[in-house]
C-alpha cells in the first residue's frame, strides 16, 4: 500500500501529461484500414518480421508479425506440419522435395472489428480506433494478460521490459501520414498489402470482387480484417 | 422513534459508506483523464500517443527523392515492386540513450517495485541528415540467398537457384545488378 | 524449442497467467464456500452446524483479505489497478473484481461480523486495555447500544445480509469462473458450465477447509469436538460434491462426445501433461476418493473416531482435489497451443515474484491474518468471552 499510493501518482502524472499532435491532414472517420495477404506470392524470407522489430522496436523472441511454414499432405488436412523458427525471422531451412505441399502464412494482428481483446480489458486500455486500428494505451494498461488469453490468433504478448501488452499497431505511426506499414514496405513480392476499405480507390475492392478471399478462424466471427488470398483449409 | 434509537449504529455503519463514497467520487473526478470516453471506453489522448512513435524506416519514395537515378532503373526492372529499404534496411542509428533525470525519493521507492518505463532512444536517420548514417551495402552472398535460395517450399514461378550450384560461392552482384537483376534485360555489369 | 512439442504460435509458447492465477480462484472459492456454510445456519436454520458459524466468518474474511495479493503480484502495473474502480469496462468481467470484491467485503462479510459480534464488541470495548481497548472502541463506531431491542435489529438486518449474501458470494466467486468461460479464444475455458463448476466446487472447498480447521483448531485447544456439527457439515459436503462431480462429468462427456476440432488436442494433453493433475490428483485422489469416504459415512454407521478420520482425510483431499481442478483449467488452459498443434510447458520458478514461494507464502498469509481475526474476535462458543460474564459464574 505504501509503495502503490506513490507508484500510482507518478504513473498517473504521465498519463495525465499533454499528448502530441496528431498529422494535420489525417481524418479518422475517413478510413477503416486493414490489409491484404497474398499466400501465393508469399516466398518466407522474413523481411516482414525483421522490418517490424526495428520499426517497433519489438523484444527478442516476441512477435507483432510472424511467418508460418506449412508442409501439408493431401490424404490428411487436418494434420499440417508447421513450423515458424523464432517467427520465420531469418527465414526458413530449405524445404527438400515430397508429395506434400508448403506453403508460408504470415501472420499478425487482425484489427477485428468485433475483437474480443477490447471486449476483455478491464479497464480500457485496449481499444480500435475510429478509423479500425486495434491500439494499446501503454500508460494505462495493467498487464493483467487477460486480453493475450483472449486472443483466438495468439497475437498479444506482454512486453518483458514495459510489462504492458503489445501486439501489432498496423503501424500507426506511419499509416497515418501517408506511409506503408513496415512489413508492406519490406516485403520483396507483395505478399501483403495494406489496404484503406474506405478509399474507393483502394485496389482492395477490385480484389474483393475477383477473388476468393478468406480470414482466419472464420468461426469465432471476430471481423477480423486481415484479408488472405489463397488461404488453405489446414490453415490454423 | 425509539426503532430509530436502536439502530444508530447501522447508520453510523451505513455513514461510513456514504464518506467513502463521496471521497471516492470527488477522487475520480480529478483521477480519470479527460480525454477518457471521447470516442469510446478508452483515453483518446493514446490515439496521438501512438501516432507520435518515431519512423525509422522512411519509405522507398523518400528514398526516390534523391537516389532517382536508382528508381528509374530499378522501376524498370525484376526488382521494381522491392523497396529500397527491403534490401539497405532502415537507414537509422540508433544513439545511446541519454542519461535519466534523477529520480527524486518517491520515485526512487517506487522503482524498488515498479520498473520504470523505458523511452525511446534518440536516432539519427539518413534522409534527414545523409552524412551522419552512411548506409552499409548488404552483402549480396547472403542478402539475395534470404529470398532466391531453392526451396520446395517456395512458390514453382518464383526465380530460385541453389546458390552452391548456380554461383560457386562468387558473389551475385558479379553478375548481376541488384537493382535490375535480370540478366537478359543487360542488367548485368 | 524449451520445452514445446509440435507447434505453437510464437507468442504462446510461455505461459501468461501463473500459479497466482490458480491461487486466486481457489482462495475466493474457500471465501464464498466458507461464507455459505455460515448461511446454512443463519437462513436455513441448520442447528446442527452452529458451532463453526462465528469460525466460517471468520475464514471467510481471513481468506478475502489474502485474495486481491496474487493478483497485485501478477499485474505488470499493480499502481494503476485503481483504474478498476475508476474506469471499468462493463463488457470485461475482469472489471467486475474491484466492486464485487468491494461489496462483499464491506456490505456482506463485514457488516455481518460486526452485527453479529457488535454485542461482544462493546463489552470488550469496556474490558479490556490499552492498545485492544481503542482498536475495539473504534469497532464500535461510537455506540455502545446493546440493548435487547438493538440487538433484535442486528438479528434482524444480520439475516437480510446473509440472504443477500448468498448471491453475492457466488458473484464473489462466480465471476471468476466466467472470466474463464467466456474467453471463446480457448475451448478448454469456453463453456457455460465454467461459473457454475468453479461455485459447486468453491462449496466443496470452503465447507471442507471450515470442517478442518474447525477440527484441527478444537483439537489444538484440547477441547471436544461437536461430532453432529462435523456429521452435518459432512454430510452437506457429500451432497454438494456430488452435484460439482456431475458438472465435471456432463463437461468431460460433453467433450468426448461432440469431439469438436479441439478435442484431439485436449485429449493428448490429459493423457500426457494433465494425467497426473487431472485424472490422478483431481479426479481419482481429489474427488472419486472422498466421496466415496464420504459416501460410506452416510450409509454405514460407524464409530464417532472412525468417522472423524475419515471427514479428515476426505476433506484433506477434496481441497487437494480442488486446488487441482483450478490448476488444470487455468495452467491446463495455456499448455496447449490456439492452433491445435501443439504443447508447451509450465515453467514454474522458486524464487520470483509469481514463483512457487510466493504462492506458498500467499497461502500460509490467510491462516496468520485468520490467527490475529480469532485472537481478536474469538469465535469458540464453548468458552466464556467476556471477564464479567467469567467473573459471574
Amino acid at each position: 500500500m505504501l509503495i502503490l499510493m506513490p507508484a500510482a501518482a507518478i504513473a498517473w502524472k504521465a498519463v495525465l501529461a499533454g499528448t502530441p499532435e496528431q498529422s494535420p491532414n489525417y481524418t479518422m472517420s475517413e478510413h477503416w484500414w486493414g490489409m491484404l495477404i497474398d499466400i501465393p506470392k508469399c516466398i518466407g524470407c522474413g523481411n516482414c518480421v525483421r522490418a517490424c522489430a526495428t520499426e517497433n522496436d519489438v523484444p527478442d523472441g516476441y512477435f507483432r508479425t510472424w511467418v508460418e511454414r506449412y508442409h501439408v499432405s493431401d490424404e490428411d488436412m487436418t494434420n499440417p506440419e508447421v513450423i515458424s523458427p523464432d517467427g520465420g525471422k531469418e527465414g526458413f531451412p530449405v524445404a527438400a522435395e515430397d508429395d506434400k505441399k508448403y506453403f508460408f502464412v504470415p501472420k499478425m494482428c487482425n484489427h477485428c472489428a468485433d475483437s474480443p481483446c477490447t471486449q476483455v480489458c478491464p479497464v480500457g486500455a485496449t481499444f480500435i480506433s475510429p478509423d479500425g486500428v486495434v491500439l494499446i494505451d501503454q500508460k494505462y494498461c495493467l498487464g493483467c494478460a487477460y486480453c493475450v488469453q483472449a486472443c483466438p490468433y495468439g497475437c498479444r504478448y506482454i512486453n518483458p521490459q514495459k510489462e504492458t501488452a503489445e501486439k501489432c499497431t498496423l503501424c500507426y505511426h506511419r499509416i497515418t501520414q501517408g506511409l506503408t506499414t513496415a512489413c508492406c514496405e519490406a516485403c520483396p513480392t507483395g505478399a501483403r498489402q495494406l489496404v484503406d476499405l474506405k478509399d474507393p480507390k483502394d485496389p482492395i475492392h477490385e480484389f474483393l470482387k475477383t477473388h476468393s478471399v478468406e480470414v482466419l478462424k472464420p468461426q469465432m466471427a471476430t471481423g477480423a480484417k486481415a484479408f488472405y488470398n489463397g488461404l488453405d483449409g489446414s490453415v490454423r | 422513534m425509539s426503532k430509530f434509537k436502536d439502530a444508530g449504529h447501522l447508520f453510523r455503519f451505513a455513514g461510513l459508506f456514504v464518506l467513502l463514497f463521496v471521497v471516492f467520487l470527488v477522487v475520480r473526478h480529478f483521477v480519470v483523464p479527460k480525454s477518457f470516453g471521447k470516442y469510446g471506453h478508452y483515453r483518446a489522448d493514446a490515439i496521438g500517443e501512438v501516432a507520435a512513435h518515431p519512423a525509422k524506416f522512411a519509405g522507398h519514395e523518400t528514398c526516390e527523392a534523391c537516389h532517382s537515378d536508382v528508381a528509374d532503373k530499378k522501376g524498370k526492372g525484376k526488382h521494381a515492386h522491392v523497396n529500397c529499404e527491403a534490401c539497405h534496411g532502415a537507414l537509422v542509428k540508433v544513439l545511446p540513450a541519454p542519461p535519466p533525470p534523477t529520480p527524486n525519493l518517491y520515485e526512487r521507492m517506487v522503482a524498488l517495485v515498479i520498473k520504470p518505463m523505458p523511452v525511446d532512444p534518440p536516432v539519427l536517420r539518413h534522409a534527414e541528415d545523409p552524412a551522419s548514417v552512411v548506409p552499409e551495402l548488404p552483402d549480396t552472398t547472403v542478402l539475395c540467398a534470404r529470398c532466391h535460395t531453392a526451396s520446395a517450399a517456395k512458390p514453382k514461378g518464383f526465380p530460385q537457384v541453389v546458390p552452391a550450384d548456380h554461383s560457386n560461392g562468387l558473389a551475385c552482384k558479379t553478375c548481376h545488378d541488384p537493382h535490375s537483376p535480370a540478366m537478359d534485360a543487360g542488367g548485368t555489369k | 524449442m524449451n520445452g514445446v512439442e509440435g507447434f505453437m504460435y510464437p507468442n504462446e509458447i510461455a505461459l501468461q497467467w501463473s500459479v497466482l492465477i490458480v491461487l486466486y480462484p481457489f482462495i475466493t472459492g474457500l471465501v464464498a464456500g466458507a461464507f455459505i456454510l455460515a448461511s446454512l445456519e443463519r437462513v436455513f436454520r441448520v442447528e446442527a452446524v452452529k458451532p463453526t458459524y462465528r469460525l466460517a466468518l471468520l475464514t471467510a474474511l481471513a481468506f478475502l483479505l489474502d485474495a486481491p495479493l496474487p493478483l497485485q503480484l501478477h499485474l505488470g502495473h499493480p499502481e494503476r489497478s485503481p483504474e478498476m474502480y475508476f474506469t471499468p469496462h462493463s463488457t470485461s468481467a475482469m472489471a467486475m473484481f474491484g466492486y464485487v470484491y468491494l461489496w462483499y467485503l464491506m456490505a456482506v462479510l463485514v457488516l455481518e461480523i460486526w452485527l453479529d459480534y457488535r454485542k461482544d464488541i462493546v463489552l470488550w470495548s469496556q474490558e479490556s486495555k490499552g492498545s485492544l481497548r481503542i482498536v475495539y472502541k473504534i469497532m464500535t463506531l461510537g455506540s455502545s447500544n446493546i440493548s435487547e431491542k438493538a440487538l433484535a435489529v442486528d438479528e434482524r438486518v444480520g439475516w437480510i445480509v446473509t440472504i443477500i449474501g448468498i448471491p453475492s458470494a457466488f458473484l464473489l466467486h462466480g465471476y471468476v469462473g466466467f472470466i474463464f468461460g467466456s474467453i471463446k479464444a480457448n475451448p478448454w475455458w469456453s463453456s457455460p458450465l465454467m461459473p457454475v463448476v468453479f461455485i459447486f466446487s468453491a462449496m466443496v472447498s470452503g465447507i471442507a477447509a471450515v470442517m478442518l480447521l474447525y477440527m484441527g483448531v478444537t483439537k489444538l485447544r484440547h477441547h471436544t469436538i461437536d461430532v453432529k456439527c462435523v456429521d452435518a457439515i459432512a454430510m452437506y459436503l457429500f451432497y454438494i460434491f456430488i452435484i460439482d462431480f456431475s458438472l465435471e462429468m456432463i463437461d468431460l462427456i460433453h467433450r468426448i462426445y461432440e469431439a469438436d476440432e479441439s478435442f484431439r488436442s485436449l485429449n493428448f494433453l490429459v493423457h500426457t501433461q494433465l494425467y497426473i493433475p487431472h485424472i490422478v490428483i483431481q479426479i481419482c485422489l481429489g474427488t472419486l476418493t472422498p466421496l466415496i469416504l464420504l459416501g460410506i459415512t452416510q450409509v454405514v454407521k460407524l464409530p464417532e473416531i472412525v468417522r472423524k478420520r475419515m471427514y479428515t482425510v476426505a476433506g484433506s483431499l477434496a481441497l487437494i482435489g480442488i486446488f487441482a481442478m483450478r490448476w488444470n483449467v487455468v495452467i491446463g488452459g495455456q499448455l496447449f497451443s490456439k492452433s491445435f498443434l501443439g504443447y508447451t510447458t509450465y515453467k514454474i520458478h522458486l524464487v520470483s515474484k509469481e514463483g512457487l514461494l510466493a504462492a506458498i507464502g500467499l497461502t500460509i498469509l490467510p491462516f496468520i491474518f485468520l490467527w490475529v481475526l480469532v485472537k481478536l474476535l474469538p469465535p469458540w462458543p464453548d468458552t466464556n468471552i467476556h471477564k464479567a460474564a467469567a467473573a459471574a459464574d
